[in-house]
């Protein structure tokens, strides 16, 4: 047999051997499209955005020779002439546009300095008689107080502390050291606090909500499982828009609920449900709680009932069976739900957007509103790195419990 | 319900308190929606009740009116869109990861997926700036794009599934009769996760179609979308036109998880068979 197919054998193990090499590369070369894809599209951009926040060239880029001479400079001293010298050079050569912008990342140092640059870039073109420190100070004697040569000091390095500094409060001294902002100016640390006070607070809410329906769930026989499991998918497929129309309609001053509050004489005068802290609440809640429920029935159904059983046969009490048995199995399952719910609320926009007062926004809305109203994209970038550190963090924590739980099932 | 327990459980207060707080905690999901929905049928302009009398104007309002046309339009071609090229990357991936080992696997399915958690804001500025820069801002080829990203980990996830509970063996039996590798991924491995691509790119459609952050910061007045409008509504006056075109998109989004729901059934069901 073996003799008359050698042929065969060999033509089809080439064959099998082309395959086995054609398989893998095949199946890498597959993967290749939707990982380059995924890099272009969603890696790139989120680190180009982030990198904003750390990288803000501009000063350095348009007066090259004066952000050299003032890093040279100590920063203590008198400024020199040579710092008066490379400023004219620049400006004398510098573009416009770029100009603005310079003056935009030194504006956020001294406010006025943008007002100064360009003022002293256009004024600088008439004469060219005189030394350079005359020039400047004829134009605005502003040039010869040190502050803005020392804030001039700190905008000049293309890596900046400035933006992340910022996004927590926090500046650079004219002495050098870090310190708080003015109190008035503080602001980040706050918001950075509300997020995660209310994604707290959402998430406690919905768990304490969604725990007893889970399980009422997972204890009900098949057939109404499926029912109850549905009424929780409806709200849970209802696009957020919608939602968050339907509580505008509601909760609004001459909404339907304060029309039957004041239609029954509860009240006489409309109760403010909506664009507050109350809302906010409200809408989270209602998008948040099937995305807890969901999780906590899926590990409420897999655990037998043998197990409860088992302690009561052994004579514990309901409360302990409760506390021993029945949360520990459970556990797993209701901390990765909370953590992945707290994940996607402290990242929110729309909700409090529409549904919050200007007390209730979150660090997305400061995000948006540094990129779209003031353009301030260092700052925006700035934020983004603080809500995705918060974001790993939880996701890491995500992560962990994931690998211990895995032991436990296995265990 | 209470018939098929047969050993006496923890204290009936317990049980009781649980169905009460399940009984409410229905009633604030769904009522809220079920007591607006119903104002678009008013003859009055008000959002209250008592409604004034029963008509259709509001809907007809809502197919006349060129904005709310072109906002329908634009979701559907957007969601298409990127439901498609979600599917062909996904379905690709999903495939080429199933021949992964454990380990590696497990780090691309984390990075496929990373959009998931990621917030939206962050994604949205992101994309405005990397599609500024590609001139692609403002057009349905940068928004498509861009839903692209957030389609394509269901389509993972989807077909990751069904490929576990894929019989390997019948690709290699497939071969072994003389089915070349694409014919047996064809003939043979498709078919059988049919119902799993399907809901999954139904997923990336919807996940497209319920989008509002991305289209907020990528679209210019003529890419905008229905949750957009649905959007400026709430922002600047609700009317009954609103509330009418909610009531079209929860008929598209529930009308399609339904289906999605009845593919996944499916696709188990066919497990169990297997």
């Amino acid at each position: 047999m073996a003799s008359i197919s050698i042929p065969v054998d060999d033509r089809r193990s080439g064959l099998a051997g082309l395959l086995r090499l054609r398989g893998p590369l095949m199946r890498h070369g597959l993967l290749l499209p939707c990982l380059l894809f995924m890099v272009f599209v969603f890696v790139w951009p989120i680190l180009s955005l982030l990198a904003k926040g750390v990288y803000s060239p501009e000063v350095r880029d348009t007066l090259p020779r004066t952000a050299a001479a003032v890093l040279a400079w100590d920063g203590s001293s008198d400024p020199p002439d040579a710092l008066y010298d490379a400023l004219v050079a620049d400006l004398r050569v510098a573009d416009r546009r770029d100009v603005a912008n310079a003056g935009r990342r030194l504006n956020y140092e001294i406010p006025s300095y943008r007002s100064l640059l360009i003022k002293t870039a256009s004024a600088l073109q008439k004469d060219s008689a005189q030394p350079p420190r005359q020039q400047l100070v004829a134009i605005d004697a502003k040039w010869q107080d040190r502050t803005f040569w020392t804030a001039m000091r700190r905008a000049a390095p293309a890596i900046t502390p400035y933006y992340i500094l910022k996004a927590l409060d926090l500046e650079q001294k004219d002495s050098g050291g870090i310190g708080r902002v003015a109190p008035q100016e503080a602001t980040f640390v706050d918001v950075l606090g509300r997020s995660l006070w209310i994604s707290a607070v959402v998430t406690a809410i919905c768990l304490v909500l969604a725990f007893p329906v889970a399980f009422r769930i997972s204890a009900a026989s098949p057939r109404w499982r499926g029912l109850l499991l549905l009424l929780v998918l409806l709200p849970f497929w209802t696009p957020l828009l919608v939602r968050t129309s339907a509580w505008v309609v509601l909760l609004q001053d001459n909404g339907i609920v304060n029309s039957l509050l004041l239609w029954s004489g509860i009240v006489d005068q409309p109760v403010h449900l909506i664009f507050n802290r109350i809302g906010v609440y409200i809408a989270f809640v209602h998008v948040m709680l099937p995305f807890m429920i969901l999780p906590f029935y899926s590990v409420m159904v897999g655990i037998s009932k043998d197990y409860t059983r088992a302690a009561y046969s052994l004579g514990a009490s309901g409360p302990r069976t409760f506390y021993r048995v029945y949360l520990p199995l459970v556990w797993p399952g209701i901390w990765s739900g909370c953590l992945l719910s707290y994940v996607i609320v402290v990242g929110y926009y729309i909700t409090p957007l529409l549904v919050g007062g200007s007390q209730d926004q979150m660090l997305s809305y400061f995000i948006a509103f540094y990129t779209k109203q003031t353009v301030n994209w260092g700052l925006a970038s700035a934020l983004a790195i603080l809500l995705t550190t918060c974001v790993l963090v939880l996701v890491g924590l995500y992560g962990l419990l994931g690998r211990k739980s895995q032991i436990v099932v296995k265990a | 319900m209470s018939g098929s327990s047969t050993h006496k459980p923890r204290p009936d207060i317990w049980r009781t308190l649980a169905s009460v707080v399940t009984v409410l905690v229905f009633l604030f999901l769904l009522v809220p929606i079920a007591a607006v929905l119903p104002l678009s049928f008013s003859s009055g302009s008000f959002l209250s009740y008592p409604m004034p009398g029963l008509s259709l104007r509001w809907y007809e309002e809502l197919l006349t009116n060129y904005k709310w046309l072109l906002a329908l339009k634009n979701s559907a071609v957007v969601g298409v869109g990127a439901a498609a090229l979600s599917t062909v990357l996904g379905l690709s991936a999903a495939i080429a990861m199933n021949g992964l080992g454990p380990r590696a696997r497990a780090i691309v399915n984390g990075f496929l997926i990373a959009p998931m958690v990621m917030p939206v804001i962050i994604m949205a500025v992101g994309l405005y700036l990397f599609l500024s820069d590609l001139g692609l801002a403002g057009t349905i080829t940068g928004m498509i794009l861009a839903h692209t990203v957030i389609g394509t980990p269901y389509v993972v996830i989807s077909a990751t599934a069904a490929l576990q509970n894929f019989d390997m063996q019948l690709i290699r039996a497939a071969k072994s009769l003389g089915a070349s590798p694409w014919m047996a991924y064809r003939r043979v491995m498709l078919p059988a996760i049919r119902p799993a691509i399907v809901a999954g790119s139904l997923f990336a459609f919807v996940a497209s179609f319920d989008e509002v952050v991305i289209v907020l910061f990528l679209a210019g007045p003529g890419q905008v979308t229905l949750p957009v409008r649905l959007f400026e509504g709430i922002r600047d006056e609700l009317t009954p036109v609103v509330i009418a075109a909610a009531a079209v998109m929860i008929s598209i989004s529930v009308g399609l998880m339904t289906v999605i729901e009845i593919l996944r059934r499916k696709s188990v069901a066919r497990r169990g068979m297997a």
